[in-house]
């Protein structure tokens, strides 16, 4: 069973309720179940098609759900249209007004209230300026999207979104088309951002570095499921399921039973907890970074190496075994085995699915 | 990316002979095209001018000065004002409702926007001579609130908007599918009316391509002959078109006011290609989908 509610105090800001939808006739969301707590920063984290992204825009209100509800501080925000829920929306591909600048742009939502709500010129102008300075594009005001890097206009789209002081900041997959250094610093810059402000904030990813990066929790989908929802390093220690295991980073399965209180993987036993597991089979996967050289006759694994290299401070070898998938370790730099050499390997953590 | 080809083409003609064709194939195109051009459109654009100056300007004007011209422009400046707008709230919601949402029987109506184009201009003055006309379909209906429709305006009217109604549209519905949803989204989540959201973000996005589609609209609209032909009855100083009129002129061999007459719709096209050429060189990646 997924954990779907984590008991932790802390003032719930959105349900999800128990949300479903479909396209056609695939089941792209199913029965999602999930808070967000106030000044929170959350990871939908999934691998495309999962769901992920149908999510964030129904609790926008960009999509509907099929069955279920959407909560907005207590009160039932299912039907209400998107421009009553005060959302804060930034798309991956930024959707920047591009006949208007960036001052306008950052505007645009305060412009666009009706009179009575509309704040004072005045007051616009100072909003836009305190929004441009947080984004430090101060003496950019009067430029055009179109005038900007990918980052650039990333930050203007978040500033935009933060002008009408929304309920909630949604994001869907934000550095998803930049490239790798403007990401991390806007990673961490949006995390510095978080901190300030206090901004609760949804965030869409596949991204599982990012994920773990950036959140406070980090929300699993898979095929349209919750699979999973926790910090960081829950969903790292204790993935519940296997599908988060293997999107959370690369595994290798192994053939392992229980045997009298032991795992044995290859007739010989792994240092690895079988948390009361009764006798027989079960499913054991192995990290690349469980694995250190040993001598034949404690190996549990061996195969024949055939490339290596290091990135990273760690030396990567791929081993290749007769009738199996190849499969890559990570093991410190010091100890380069050769090519073509039979390498045998002792694992000394892992985990256990029956 | 096409331009730095013709550029390096330019700077290197002899070494890049293997992306391009030698010197003497390039002038036989080149000439060819530039013959064709000459013959079918230079000339006869040159002609028209010609003939209609051929007893000098003051009789040039003095083809203006007659009832019957005045009428046929005042008439085609109706059928257009009428036409144009009637187009352009079609094709932009047609071309907005094809574009951002998906519904049963898209294909349909887009098939059915270009039925205009494949449909010869004739045959759809026939049809509404048959729905219309006196022995037509609605005949007795008309006949009941005394409304007439063919050989009078409200005819000429259906004509050209019937043969204009896909110009608007086809322009629009390539722009908007490739802008995709992402503006007007992005405007909804900040709070703006689905209205708000239209003129501020969606109208601004397709402007340029829209002024090119009321451009053409217009210049088809004006210059329509074949249907309106049909449905006019030809009654001059009441249902005669500036075509029309110019046919009726160059029928009676007055080729010098034919030809002045005929020159206001040459003078309409110059300005109609001027105006396009400023828009593509200026705002091609408005313009055309997929163009950047």
């Amino acid at each position: 069973m997924p954990l779907a509610h984590i008991s932790e105090s802390g003032p719930t800001e959105i349900t999800v309720d128990h949300v479903s939808k479909r396209f056609k006739n695939t089941d792209v969301l199913r029965d999602i179940c999930l808070d967000i707590r106030a000044g929170e920063l959350l990871a939908l984290l999934g691998p495309s098609g999962s769901g992920k992204t149908t999510l964030l825009r129904i609790i926008a209100g960009l999509e509907a759900a099929d069955s279920g509800r959407i909560v907005f501080g207590g009160a039932d925000a299912t039907r209400l249209p998107v421009q009553k829920r005060e959302v804060g929306f930034v798309f991956q591909h930024y959707a920047l007004f591009k006949h208007l600048t960036v001052a306008e742009n950052i505007a645009y939502g305060l412009n666009a209230r009706g009179r009575r709500n509309r704040p004072l010129a005045r007051e616009i102008a100072r909003r836009v300026d305190d929004l441009l300075n947080l984004i430090k594009l101060s003496n950019f005001a009067d430029r055009y999207p179109s005038q900007l890097s990918g980052g650039q206009r990333q930050r203007v789209a978040l500033a935009r979104a933060l002008a009408v002081e929304p309920r909630v900041l949604l994001l869907d997959e934000p550095f998803g088309a930049l490239d790798a250094q403007v990401r991390k610093d806007l990673r961490r810059w949006l995390r510095e951002i978080h901190q300030r402000t206090g901004q609760t904030t949804i965030f869409v990813t596949h991204d599982q570095e990012e994920a773990l990066e950036l959140s406070d929790r980090v929300a699993v989908l898979h095929a349209g499921r919750l699979e999973q929802i926790g910090n960081s390093i829950e969903v790292q220690d204790h993935p519940a399921s296997i599908a988060v295991l293997q999107f959370l980073g690369e595994a290798l399965e192994l053939p392992a039973q229980v045997i009298d209180g032991a795992i044995l993987v290859n007739g010989r036993p792994v240092p690895v907890d079988i948390a009361g597991r009764s006798n027989g089979p079960v499913r054991f996967f192995v990290r690349p970074w469980h694995f250190d050289v040993a001598s034949p006759d404690e190996a549990h694994v061996q195969g024949l190496v055939y490339n290596v290299y290091r990135a990273q401070g760690r030396a990567h070898v791929a081993i290749e075994r007769a009738g199996q998938e190849p499969f890559t370790i990570a093991i410190a730099e010091d100890l380069l085995p050769r090519v073509h050499e039979t390498i045998n390997l002792r694992i000394r953590g892992g985990y256990l699915f029956s | 990316m096409s331009e730095t080809t013709a550029k390096s083409n330019v700077q290197e003609p002899a070494i890049n002979s293997v992306v391009t064709e030698s010197r003497g194939t390039r002038a036989l195109l080149i000439g060819v095209a530039v013959f064709f051009l000459l013959i079918f459109l230079v000339v006869p654009l040159v002609t028209v001018f010609q003939q209609a100056f051929a007893k000098g300007v003051q009789a040039y004007f003095a083809s203006f000065d007659d009832d019957d011209a005045q009428a046929a422009i005042k008439l085609t400046c109706i059928v257009a004002a009428i036409a144009v707008p009637f187009n352009l709230v079609f094709g932009i919601a047609a071309s907005w409702a094809i574009a951002k949402f998906q519904f049963p029987g898209k294909s349909l109506l887009i098939t059915l926007i270009d039925l205009p184009f494949s449909v010869s201009p004739v045959v759809s003055g026939l049809i509404f001579i048959l729905v219309f006309g006196a022995q037509g379909l609605l005949a007795p209906l008309l006949n009941t609130f005394d409304v007439q429709i063919v050989f009078a305006v409200p005819g000429i009217v259906l004509a050209t908007v019937f043969v204009t109604f896909p110009l608007i549209a086809r322009q629009l519905i390539p722009l908007m599918e490739e802008q995709g949803n992402g503006d007007e989204e992005a405007a909804l989540t900040l709070g703006a009316s689905g209205f708000h959201a239209f003129r501020t973000v969606t109208l601004p996005n397709i402007k340029w391509g829209l002024l090119y589609g009321v451009l053409l609209c217009n210049a088809r609209a004006m210059g329509e002959f074949g249907a309106v032909s049909v449905v006019s009855g030809h009654i001059r100083g009441l249902t005669d078109t500036i075509p029309l009129h110019v046919e009726i002129l160059y029928n009676e061999y007055n080729f010098v006011a034919a030809f002045a007459v005929a020159s206001l719709l040459t003078g309409l096209a110059l300005v109609t290609l001027v105006i396009k050429a400023i828009l593509t060189w200026r705002y091609s990646s408005e313009l055309a989908a997929g163009a950047h």
